[in-house]
């Protein structure tokens, strides 16, 4: 292994860390709000594909590539405005003032 | 983007402290030039975004500016990727970019929100699919790479991670999706030997895995194993049930996730290693969550096939009799009642009940009475859909709760209004020993001083047992489909 292969492991470990102690604390209210939004941030893909697509590495790569981009693609438009609709939708009453219950905030 | 531009002519050394914090590109420590520079430099940017994006979630009033800022930071990992110069021809990109977009917009715009489950499972594929085309890409090229570093070890297990669990998330999404959609039997498909022979086929991909990282230049053992992982993928699902879906599409959630940061390794890029850790460690979170609140552990969830069996309860409704009662008294009921809550099930969702749902709670808010919703975690087909689809219907978000914030509740409640809910109000959870439910987390309703259960018929819930709540001498049944009994409802109601 290389210094940087060692380097790209601790991005990863520390990456899910942070991905642990954030996403314990997102309440059961928002979890389809979540699951549409990691859905649309595993599109990140598209950054290999847009590579894939671009670079020279020969006829099949390409082909791969550009199939891998609209994959990548459809995730990221249909997942990033699925979740905008659905977040759009959670209101609060307009008579209830404070939450004192904790509703929208328990973890 | 100033900031950015600023940050470009920093002197060489700091670009070469970054390059070694970030490690991104080769085993060199020489300053990177400008260019890759700002590509790097866009990568941090977006990660923080996500990550900004998804805390944002933990706020309900903050969530939704947030995740727009989550997408900024996509924009930014395409723009970034744009400049990298290894691309040197841009149409088939663009034209990429143009079809998923079309592609893409009605799949976010129009789709029902009762159909979000599905939706999710079809786009899963989507994602893994790509993940599993640029692995199979970079496998391509490096094996045709005239110098044997094209793929060293490292690399090599990264791009075999990638392609077994994209490979596995495809199919695997696709007959989730199929079960949700009702195409494919949402019932568990079983045969004998089954776990047995998944286990071999896991076995074969691994040991398929483990070859390649010491013969990369093997191709068909290559071939091989990325048939063996679509085949995994619809094989594992197979025994699953409809109602255990949840759990699979966290799961595959995870695994989409994973496939991409395994991406991120393989071709050296860091934005990819962290949005994938952050999407792994989200489903697999979301994935327990779901297995804890139907009181099973993951592996009863993938091996144990529930609801092919039911295991016969101690317990049967023989001699018991279900009092049903009529519209004209439920409305009596609920119109008078000070404290109300509704508990919705995936019954609502079917019926897609959720707007006349909160047109009742309207009417009974506008008697005078309280009304809250209790949301079971596992209530539906996914996680949290049932407030997505209360939610859709205007009902306010401080109105939901969450199981353990309501069960102490239910003993001052007047009327508690179950709608094709079934197992997760089911006592037997409690206080029968016997039954394959037996410790499972359920909402309190038979603490409730009154309630209503609209159902279709006797039918017993998913995991085929008997409720005895449905024969509690507080409960009244009122039959039919939950939409036209809740019209129903909200007619007699309005004329009281």
């Amino acid at each position: 292994m290389t210094a940087t292969q060692i380097i790209q492991l601790y991005v990863f470990i520390l990456a899910g860390f942070v991905g642990f102690l954030v996403i314990t604390r997102v309440p059961h209210l928002l979890h389809t709000p979540l699951m549409a939004a990691t859905n649309a941030i595993s599109g990140i893909s598209l950054v290999g594909s847009i590579v894939l697509a671009g670079g020279q590495y020969g006829k099949v790569a390409t082909i791969l590539g550009f199939i891998a981009v609209v994959c990548a693609m459809t995730n990221v438009v249909g997942g990033f405005i699925i979740t905008d609709r659905m977040l759009g939708m959670f209101k609060r009453a307009d008579s209830t003032p404070t939450d004192t219950t904790g509703a929208g905030g328990s973890a | 983007m100033t900031a950015l531009l600023l940050l470009a002519g920093l002197p060489t050394a700091a670009a070469g402290a970054y390059l070694l914090m970030s490690g991104s590109t080769g085993a060199s420590l020489d300053a990177i030039g400008g260019r890759e520079l700002a590509v790097q430099l866009t990568y941090l940017v977006s990660s923080v975004l996500f990550i900004l994006g998804l805390r944002s979630l933990t706020k309900t009033d903050q969530a939704r500016r947030g995740m727009q800022m989550a997408a900024l930071g996509m924009v930014f990992a395409i723009v970034g990727t744009l400049l990298n110069q290894e691309i040197l021809t841009y149409s088939w990109i663009v034209a990429g970019l143009v079809i998923g977009t079309v592609l893409g917009y009605p799949l976010g715009k129009f789709v029902p929100m009762t159909a979000m489950p599905q939706r999710i499972a079809f786009s899963h594929m989507f994602g893994a699919l790509a993940a599993t085309l640029v692995g199979v890409g970079e496998y391509y090229h490096g094996i045709q790479a005239p110098d044997a570093t094209g793929l060293d070890r490292f690399k090599m297990a990264a791009i075999g991670f990638e392609v077994l669990f994209g490979a596995l998330t495809v199919t695997g999404s696709f007959m989730a999706f199929g079960k949700l959609q009702e195409f494919i039997t949402g019932k568990p498909i079983t045969y004998p030997g089954q776990n047995v022979s998944n286990i071999a086929l896991f076995a074969a991909a691994f040991g398929a895995f483990v070859w390649l990282i010491f013969n990369p230049e093997q191709t068909v053992v290559f071939y091989v194993m990325l048939a063996v992982g679509f085949a995994i993928g619809i094989l594992m699902v197979l025994p699953i049930g409809g109602a255990d879906m949840p759990v699979v599409v966290s799961l595959l959630n995870s695994y989409a996730g994973l496939a991409a940061s395994a991406t991120g390794f393989a071709i050296n890029n860091d934005v990819l290693i962290i949005a994938g850790a952050l999407d792994g460690a989200s489903g697999f979170i979301l994935s327990i969550v779901m297995s804890k609140a139907m009181n099973r552990s993951f592996g009863n969830v993938l091996f144990g096939a529930f609801g092919s069996a039911p295991t016969a309860s101690a317990k049967t409704s023989e001699g018991l009799v279900a009092k049903s009662i009529s519209a004209e008294d439920a409305a009596v009921q609920l119109a008078y009642a000070s404290k109300v809550v509704f508990v919705p099930g995936y019954g609502m969702a079917v019926a897609q009940a959720q707007h006349q749902v909160r047109e009742l709670a309207e009417l009974i808010e506008k008697n005078g009475g309280e009304v809250k919703y209790a949301i079971h975690p596992v209530a539906g087909r996914m996680p949290g859909h049932m407030n997505v689809l209360l939610a859709e219907a205007n009902v306010p978000y401080d109105k939901m709760y969450d199981m353990e914030d309501i069960n102490d509740q239910f003993s001052e409640v007047d009327v508690a209004v179950v709608i094709g809910a079934n197992d997760v109000v089911n006592p037997a959870a409690k206080n029968d020993e016997s039954s394959p439910i037996f410790g499972m987390p359920i909402l309190n309703v038979y603490e409730a001083r009154s309630i209503i259960v609209l159902k279709r018929g006797m039918n017993p819930g998913f995991a085929g047992i008997e409720n005895e709540l449905f024969f509690d001498e507080k409960t009244n049944m009122l039959f039919g489909d939950a939409k036209s009994s809740l019209t129903k409802l909200v007619s007699e109601v309005k004329s009281l």
